[in-house]
């Protein structure tokens, strides 16, 4: 039978939408129904998209890296204590013949001075070659190129507003200097990079002037080294002969891996993924509570009513059926709305903290599944009632 | 388990049993249990033939309603003879009593129409038990059958908006809906003031012998007696007096 045949007989075949008209019948039990509903799945929504934004944003800068692979020191944790490793590795991983170039990045912590208020705060400072590759932006190239004097900086226009009012005063054309760890810098121009957990925000420097800031750093001790392979070659193989033939003294991951280094430091050695997964348990649970309670004062009340459906005839599992079917509409139709006020929160969360929240495929789906199995679980439960749906009592 | 050949005199008390719609014979029927345990049934034998209208008086709690109950595949027999519509009730499987009470109207004393249907969907709720009909020709029957207890107006009316002469008059459309081949009612114009009452009961003994349906209705109205082909009095658990 073609499925058009098939979808007729269905159309043919079909019975009173009693569920839908059992749930429209009572407006407001709907709605308080659906209301619980979608607050349930808001709740999910923001706690679980509180927690992989805060997992993304731990790796805003990781991802523009302009690197296939990617050396660290094994002592390194997380991008907030990034240890040194002697800059020889990476020029031995050239020997290689699948790598085509390599980026020495120093990497740090330094305390930067708002040039209005003097107060001081941490930013993360990374020091390259100007001419070195650093993010696959093309538009780095250019600005890199200001960097070559001595001194000069390029700030995150998406840092925190607590660094001072630094790109607004660039934008202004007005000279903008400031302290990094007591010495002199001024701004050549801005980038944009984002914030993340480390980091309230970036800034870029040349390594000689990176080096200047911070006289202490052992010579030729980097923290990250960046490695582009040849077009077409294979990833993995080459992290494998890497592993082979440098020392232990570094870690040898891939770029994927380094970000997942990072996501893994957060998720792993805090308390933040718990911490948002109980979030949208509890919502789950009130969710399934509400539901619980509606439909089973729903099967209550119609209880006459579905004993005088069974002395008619109708099946134990037809009843059962229309419960069923109760849950699955309070499911796609407490969604919907929940599904839309998410999107409206992320907006206002994006607004307010910059952090990287927003609706996915995966998390919309998941918030879905829950909240089905929210609404069916609570419909079975409700459905064992049916079990006092006595037709003999009924004359 | 081997079948043993019937004998052509089961055969034959097999047939007369089939041809008629109700055939109950030693029916006893107990209520609770240990000391408490009372008998409402004591020994009934009843018999009703196809499209017969069949009235059960007699005052209350002497087990017409449990009658009805077993009759209409609700409740177990517990012990005796109850064949309905050629099947045997005692010691049937749940299934069957579900697939058998599809061919038997039920009329209650309350209407029992469900609350959030229209009066048209609730006569629908009888018609989609018919098996292979298409959703327009289950609702076009469902509209016949109230316009037939004269309520085409009242199509969509909801329950709540309709009186209670209208409502029981829905529920006889819904049980005729489903074309049963007996019909069963328990005090189908209790609620209902003498001249409705008189109206509704006429109606359904009209429409079920067009249909050649048997009527069993146990009531307690004197006013509609006359509409009985038989009249059957029960007490304290037994038939006691056939006119």
């Amino acid at each position: 039978m073609n499925p058009l045949a098939a979808a007729a007989a269905l159309w043919r075949a079909r019975r009173i939408p009693l569920s839908w008209l059992l749930l429209t019948r009572q407006p407001v039990r709907l709605l308080v129904a659906l209301a619980g509903i979608s607050f349930a799945g808001i709740l999910m929504f923001m706690q679980l998209g509180f927690r992989d934004g805060l997992f993304d944003a731990s790796v805003t800068i990781h991802r523009l890296f302009d690197a296939d692979l990617v050396l660290i020191s094994p002592r390194s944790s997380s991008s907030v204590s990034m240890a040194g490793f002697p800059r020889r590795r990476l020029v031995q991983a050239m020997a290689d013949p699948a790598v085509e170039g390599i980026t020495p990045v120093h990497w740090n912590l330094l305390l930067w001075r708002n040039p209005q208020t003097r107060a001081t705060r941490s930013i993360l400072a990374l020091g390259f070659e100007p001419t070195d590759p650093l993010f696959t932006d093309p538009a780095l190239a250019p600005k890199a190129r200001l960097l070559q004097q001595r001194g000069r900086v390029l700030f995150d226009e998406r840092s925190r507003p607590e660094f001072g009012p630094v790109a607004e005063w660039f934008k202004a054309g007005r000279t903008v200097e400031s302290e990094i760890a007591g010495k002199r810098v001024r701004v050549a121009g801005l980038v944009g990079i984002g914030t993340s957990f480390g980091a309230d925000g970036n800034l870029l420097a040349s390594s000689e002037t990176y080096l200047e800031l911070l006289p202490n750093t052992p010579p030729g001790s980097i923290e990250v080294g960046l490695i582009r392979l040849k077009p077409g070659a294979d990833a993995a193989a080459v992290v494998a002969r890497l592993r082979q033939t440098l020392p232990s003294d570094v870690t040898v991951l891939t770029k994927q891996g380094f970000i997942e280094f990072e996501q893994n430091y957060w998720r792993t050695s805090t308390s933040i993924g718990f911490i948002f997964t109980l979030g949208a348990a509890m919502g789950f649970v009130v969710g399934c509570v509400i539901v619980y309670q509606i439909l089973y004062s729903d099967v209550s009340d119609h209880l006459p009513e579905y004993a005088t459906l069974m002395a008619m005839g109708y099946r134990l599992t037809a009843l059962l059926g229309v419960v069923a079917r109760e849950g699955l509409l309070l499911a796609v139709f407490g969604y919907l709305p929940a599904y839309a006020a998410g999107q409206g929160l992320y907006l206002l969360v994006r607004n307010a903290t910059q952090l990287p929240v927003a609706m996915d495929t995966g998390r919309a789906l998941t918030v879905f599944t829950m909240i089905l199995v929210m609404c069916m679980g609570s419909a079975a439960l409700a459905m064992r009632r049916l079990a006092d749906a006595d037709p003999a009592e009924i004359f | 388990m081997p079948i043993r050949p019937k004998s052509s005199e089961e055969q034959a008390v097999e047939q007369q049993q089939t041809a008629k719609a109700i055939a109950i014979a030693g029916l006893n029927h107990w209520y609770g249990s240990g000391a408490t345990r009372r008998q409402v049934l004591q020994g009934v034998d009843l018999e009703v033939a196809p499209g017969e209208v069949v009235l059960l008086t007699g005052p209350s709690g002497c087990g017409k309603t449990t009658l009805l109950t077993l009759v209409g595949a609700l409740r177990m027999v517990q012990e005796g003879q109850v064949r309905v519509l050629g099947e045997e009730l005692a010691q049937s499987s749940r299934g069957l009593r579900q697939q058998l009470r599809r061919s038997i109207g039920m009329i209650f004393q309350g209407h029992n129409l469900l609350r959030c249907l229209t009066a048209e969907q609730n006569v629908q709720m009888g018609a989609d038990l018919l098996p292979g009909l298409g959703y327009r020709a289950r609702r076009d029957q469902a509209r016949e059958w109230l316009r037939a207890v004269g309520l085409g107006d009242e199509l969509h009316k909801l329950p709540h908006d309709l009186s209670g002469g209208q409502k029981q008059r829905v529920a006889i459309a819904r049980a005729l809906a489903a074309q049963p081949r007996l019909l069963l009612a328990d005090e189908p114009t209790a609620a209902l003031d003498s001249r409705t009452g008189r109206e509704v009961v006429e109606l359904l003994q009209r429409l079920a012998s067009d249909q050649g349906c048997a009527v069993l209705m146990v009531t307690h109205d004197p006013r509609i007696l006359d509409i009985a082909d038989r009249l059957l009095r029960m007490e304290d658990g037994r038939i006691v007096a056939m006119e």
